[in-house]
């Protein structure tokens, strides 16, 4: 059997993000990881491939510029078997519909049985690919799940939904994406992290996939920004410091004179 | 002007809040017509009515209302190729987002998620939205015939404009493929008789400073008709259930007020609550981060100012 991941690569988000002249996100100016969230999702593919009787492959996919590796490093150190990093200048601005376009179409060359991701990116949180992913391999896509079981090729989890908690079931293959109440992510311990420097990273490129540049990229995207601008900080105000009630009387003048009685 | 799709979110308890708030930005674009998945309630109709719903389409399949994504893509698909719909809007919430990002592959249209603001510009559609924990805005104009955006509750105030909507109920055909996802079992999410977290005009949040004890924090949640939230800090504790968890990997709220208690305020907290209109802080910390966003900050226990401002609420109400 064999799992796809995905992950990306995003700026941290307890640095200074920004965008590039261009509209597009600031990947230069500051320090990068694995997407949070994503780690959910290789530990979870990990948890399913400990769990079967089969010979399971991990792949850790991942699109993006060169330090979009990085990556895959990480994926690779807590246990993914290997990794596949699609690269290719023409896919710089690519929105939502063309990330999915290329990762649906390398999904479709690795052939595998499950796709795993996070709830969302902690970049873009759009949180929309997986169900993007599932649209276009005509799979079905068992969304935000905090419970997964596998039996044979019969995939039932829990998912949260918006108004109800609900157990749903399919059959593989399908797209899976788990929220970070799925299960702590494992650290990678020293003799995985010297074990991934082995393991095989595969760069392919639009031609790979077979998709022509016009396709994806910030040529094809639909979405044009027109502006971006940071958001005045916001600044601090009165403080109080409570003694023998006058915080609780400051409060309560502040519900009042704001109307929020 | 062409249509504009809204789905809109009613039950028995009636329509709700952003979906007005959907009709109201719809208005905008064109003319509103609004999707109701199965029988509609008594009042349902008018109540969309009132915020310019020109026609109400009504579908009942079953895959439909078992409330899973696909389904509901591929019905709102057909809908808005029936309708040449220019834009599909719909309330940002994971559910709806998954519905979006199916729509926007079926339609091949513009997606914009988690908007604040929404108009016609020249090309097509011209949103705003706040990203980087709302650290910084973007605007994106639309290039696509089809525009499909989800917008976050409380963007816009809900104003009525009464007309007579047209009531409509629609077939859609359902493919294997939106299908494919059976639902075994089914267990609502238990009503708290609060508003809902995402659409409150107040909310009240507790963290690690509650020490578990979130009573001080749902009394003063409840004077103010407020609804609760908790930090990661809390819902990692065991002290609150992960539904009402705010910040990066929980919930965003953007109320007119938004009340901090025993929250230190870090970065992934802040993401989830920083456009917020108003900001307090009750706090034991002096130094906590939270106090260099609020506009008033009390430096003291949230188990002391919370409960005498609960009280003096009371008494002001007689």
């Amino acid at each position: 059997m064999r799992i796809v991941t995905l992950v990306k690569y995003v700026p941290d988000a307890t640095g200074e993000r920004g965008f590039s002249e261009d509209g597009t996100v600031d990947r230069e100016g500051t320090d990068g990881r694995l997407s949070e969230l994503d780690e959910y999702a290789v530990e979870q593919s990990l948890r399913l491939a400990e769990a079967s009787d089969d010979e399971v492959e991990v792949v850790a996919l991942t699109m993006g510029p060169d330090d979009a590796a990085d990556a895959i490093k990480k994926a690779l150190q807590i246990g993914a078997s290997s990794g596949v990093h699609v690269c290719d200048d023409d896919i710089a601005g690519s929105d939502a519909l063309g990330t999915s376009l290329v990762l649906a179409a390398a999904i479709r060359k690795l052939e595998p049985d499950l796709v795993i991701t996070g709830m969302a990116s902690t970049d873009g949180v759009m949180g929309v690919l997986p169900a993007m992913l599932s649209e276009r391999l005509g799979w079905p896509g068992l969304t935000l799940a905090h419970t997964v079981e596998l039996d044979g090729r019969t995939l039932t989890v829990v998912r949260d939904g918006d108004t109800a908690s609900q157990r749903v079931q399919a059959e593989l293959p399908a797209v899976l994406s788990v929220t970070d109440q799925s299960g702590e992510p494992r650290y990678p311990g020293l003799k995985n992290v010297m074990a991934a420097k082995k393991k095989k990273v595969e760069e392919w490129d639009l031609d790979d996939l077979g998709l022509e540049a016009d396709a994806v990229g910030a040529a094809a995207a639909l979405t044009t920004v027109r502006e971006t601008a940071p958001r005045p900080p916001r600044q601090a105000g009165r403080v109080v410091t409570d003694s023998d009630g006058s915080g609780a009387a400051a409060l309560t003048e502040f519900l009042t004179a704001g109307k929020y009685v | 002007m062409g249509s504009v799709i809204v789905l809109a979110e009613a039950g028995e308890q009636g329509v709700s809040k952003p979906t007005l708030e959907l009709l109201t930005l719809a208005r905008r674009l064109g003319e509103p017509v609004a999707v109701v998945v199965g029988e509609p309630a008594g009042g349902v109709v008018e109540t969309l009515g009132r915020y310019g719903a020109t026609a109400v389409l009504t579908a009942a399949e079953p895959a439909l209302q078992e409330g899973l994504p696909a389904p509901r893509a591929e019905a709102l698909a057909q809908l808005a190729g029936d309708r040449q719909a220019s834009v599909v809007l719909l309330t940002s919430t994971p559910d709806a987002k998954d519905v979006a990002g199916r729509l926007a592959v079926r339609l091949t249209a513009a997606l914009v998620t988690d908007a604040t603001d929404v108009r016609s510009g020249e090309g097509g559609v011209v949103t705003r939205q706040s990203v980087f924990a709302g650290s910084w805005t973007v605007e994106a104009a639309s290039t696509a015939d089809v525009a499909v955006v989800t917008v976050k509750p409380n963007s816009v105030e809900a104003e009525e404009a009464p007309v007579e909507p047209a009531v409509e109920t629609v077939q859609v055909t359902l493919s294997e493929t939106s299908t494919a996802v059976r639902v075994l079992e089914s267990s609502p999410k238990a009503a708290t008789g609060r508003p809902e977290l995402t659409e409150a005009a107040i909310v009240v949040s507790g963290g690690r400073g509650t020490g578990g004890d979130f009573a001080a924090v749902e009394a003063f949640a409840d004077a103010l008709g407020a609804a609760v939230g908790a930090s990661r800090a809390a819902v990692d504790s065991g002290w609150y259930p992960h539904a009402y968890q705010i910040g990066q990997t929980g919930k965003t709220v953007s109320p007119q007020l938004y009340v901090a208690a025993g929250i230190s305020g870090a970065i992934q907290h802040r993401a989830g609550m920083q456009t917020s209109r108003a900001v307090v802080a009750v706090n034991k910390d002096p130094e906590a981060p939270i106090f260099e966003m609020a506009d008033l900050g009390v430096v003291g226990d949230l188990h002391t100012v919370l409960p005498a401002v609960t009280e003096q609420l009371r008494d002001a109400r007689g």
